[in-house]
């Protein structure tokens, strides 16, 4: 599987400024130019109007005759509305809570075993490889089935724990962490023995430190892909307490679906907190998903 | 695999030129073992194991509610292939799958290979292309829904504009499937164009110094340097979309049921539905595993292209 290989090592060069074959200003930049201003506006808009909808009045919202400016004014009642009577910010603590869980538990499992899997050499590391590589294939929307039936029988539907651990398993972190791990020079560990630290001490004190930018952009990779996971959650939470935002929002749909402002103030809502992530990090956000892009389709 | 034939090079220098079986130090072994034993218990219990006991649950009629059990057989595999409204749901994903492809490669190599050129505003061109691939399927399925409003939805009023007639885009089984690839566009597109951008930064530019050297128009650069290098991240980008579009459900899902008339049902929400709502989980675990046996068969082939067009 070399599939990675084309995406990992661009990565370093993507938070480059944009550089193209010519800087002189002709009429085909121009033209690039106004393509992309339409097609960013394009791609603003949907987003746009669902804020310009959630800041109406219902009476402006459900007008037919659809305007950017309301007649009666801006107003901030249909996110108040849905943050007093919703379950909103307990679906919030949800997600953040097993997002957080998911993304601890994935880092490490998978740290410690890519590093066993770079650098140790242990009876069965071979084929035990190869299965997990294998596994990258295998779609986990196809387990769907026996996962819930496994999840009935240890007593784990509808608990954090049902909703957390099969979203750890992530072959591809392994197969993206190894890669990394084979780079990280052999020369420092070797100091690091003849100074008589054992396995556990490597890893924890001269490997793990060489490595926080990848377990970075794996764990922003992992802690997105569970943010916003929805099939597993709505198959495993049938408890209204202990949804997470995608799953919440969605049953809220059906209940009061035709406010649309307040839907509108829901869904803009629930994007905040990952376009405030994504201004923040977005250098890391944009490395992540260009070095570990590949195992999260 | 070729990740799997570097042992050599793992091992200390000293051990590589001795012999590495008998250098192999005894502790070793076993720390091997400890470090992968955390996600090797999760890997055989949520990974493995449904896998292995899937393929029992397609051969029983057991229910969702744990009655029934008993083995039938090949009889859920025999009713699958019988089944219209499975092939239905395949179809259907299949038609989006060729539907979403073309654009969400296409569009994303225009978008990458235009952000390339250096035009003021880098962060915001960003922003606003990949902005949308961090939203959960609920935040884009109520944005489009409400877009898509065959009376207040702001499509319509854009189509009025334009003088044609509005429709009730996600209800009418014509142009249903429509709305869903135009709202997976949206949404996933940033995935893509940061691969193909990532790519594109990885061209030496003295390729280019060199071309236009030799008189190279910008064009000609274009078809003759940018193009063929990316070829194999077009190869890559075009797995994983095919892949990501045949496990269709959320946006479907959550944006028309699966309908109108089962116009777009996916057959990962055929499986849903055949297992917690009509409680079949034998015959559901059935049709997962027709169409795993499926995504195994292409993505096999695309390797292989892959691999062909690498060399």
């Amino acid at each position: 599987m070399s599939a990675a290989a084309p995406a990992a090592p661009a990565a370093a060069g993507i938070d480059r400024r944009g550089r193209g074959p010519s800087r002189t200003v002709g009429p085909g930049r121009v033209v690039a130019f106004v393509v992309l201003v339409l097609m960013a506006v394009a791609w603003l808009l949907p987003f746009l109007w669902a804020v310009d909808t959630a800041l109406k009045t219902e009476e402006d919202a459900a007008s037919p005759d659809a305007s950017w400016i309301p007649a009666n004014g801006f107003t901030l009642d249909s996110f108040r509305e849905v943050l007093a009577v919703g379950n909103v910010p307990i679906w919030a603590w949800n997600s953040l809570l097993t997002s957080v869980l998911i993304t601890a538990i994935t880092v490490a499992i998978s740290a410690l075993a890519a590093y066993a899997f770079a650098r140790i050499d242990f009876k069965g590391r071979g084929w035990l490889y190869a299965v997990v590589i294998a596994s990258i294939m295998v779609p986990g929307q196809v387990l769907i089935i026996p996962l819930y039936y496994e999840m009935l029988a240890l007593r784990l539907v509808d608990t954090y724990w049902g909703l957390i651990l099969p979203q750890v398993i992530a072959p591809a972190m392994v197969f993206i962490l190894k890669k990394f791990f084979d780079q990280v020079p052999i020369e420092l560990e070797d100091a690091a023995r003849i100074d008589g630290a054992g396995r556990a001490r490597i890893f924890w004190s001269v490997v793990l430190p060489l490595s926080r930018p990848i377990l970075a952009s794996v764990a922003i990779f992992v802690f997105i892909g569970a943010w916003n996971n929805f099939l597993w959650p709505f198959l495993v939470i049938n408890d209204t307490a202990l949804m997470t935002l995608p799953v919440g929002l969605q049953t809220v749909i059906s209940a009061y679906g035709i406010v649309y402002s307040q839907v509108m103030a829901q869904a803009v809502l629930a994007a905040l907190p990952l376009i405030v992530v994504f201004l923040l990090f977005q250098r890391q956000i944009i490395k992540g998903v260009a070095t570990s892009g590949f195992g999260g389709t | 695999m070729s990740t799997t034939a570097q042992t050599g090079t793992t091992e200390p220098p000293v051990a590589a030129i001795t012999d590495p079986g008998r250098t192999r130090r005894s502790s070793d072994r076993v720390a091997g073992w400890l470090f992968v034993a955390p996600f090797l218990v999760f890997f055989l219990m949520f990974l493995i194991w449904p896998m292995i006991h899937g393929v029992y649950l397609s051969f029983t009629d057991i229910s969702l509610t744990g009655a029934g059990g008993a083995f039938v057989g090949v009889e859920n595999y025999a009713e699958a292939f019988r089944d219209g409204d499975m092939w239905r749901s395949l179809g259907n994903t299949a038609w989006f799958t060729l539907l979403s492809t073309v654009p969400l490669v296409v569009i994303a190599l225009v978008m990458a290979v235009l952000v390339e050129q250096g035009l003021p505003g880098q962060w915001l061109w960003r922003l606003s292309f990949f902005m949308p691939f961090l939203l959960a399927s609920t935040v884009i399925s109520q944005i489009w829904v409400w877009i898509f409003n065959p009376q207040l939805g702001a499509a319509n009023a854009v189509m009025e504009m334009l003088g044609f007639e509005g429709r009730a885009w996600l209800q009418d089984p014509a142009t249903a499937m429509l709305g869903i690839v135009i709202a997976t566009v949206w949404w996933t597109i940033g995935f893509n164009f940061l691969l193909y951008l990532a790519a594109l930064q990885n061209i030496p530019s003295q390729q280019y110094e060199a071309a236009s050297i030799d008189g190279a128009g910008r064009f000609r650069q274009f078809w003759s340097i940018t193009m063929p290098q990316l070829l194999p991240t077009t190869v890559l980008i075009l797995l994983l979309q095919v892949l990501a579009s045949l496990k269709l459900f959320d946006q479907v899902y959550q944006m028309t049921g699966g309908g109108p008339g089962g116009a777009t049902r996916s057959i990962l929400q055929y499986v849903y539905e055949v297992g917690f709502t009509a409680f079949r989980f034998g015959y559901s675990a059935a049709i997962s595993y027709v169409f795993f046996a499926m995504i195994i068969v292409i993505s096999l082939v695309q390797l292989r292209v892959m691999r062909r067009s690498a060399s």
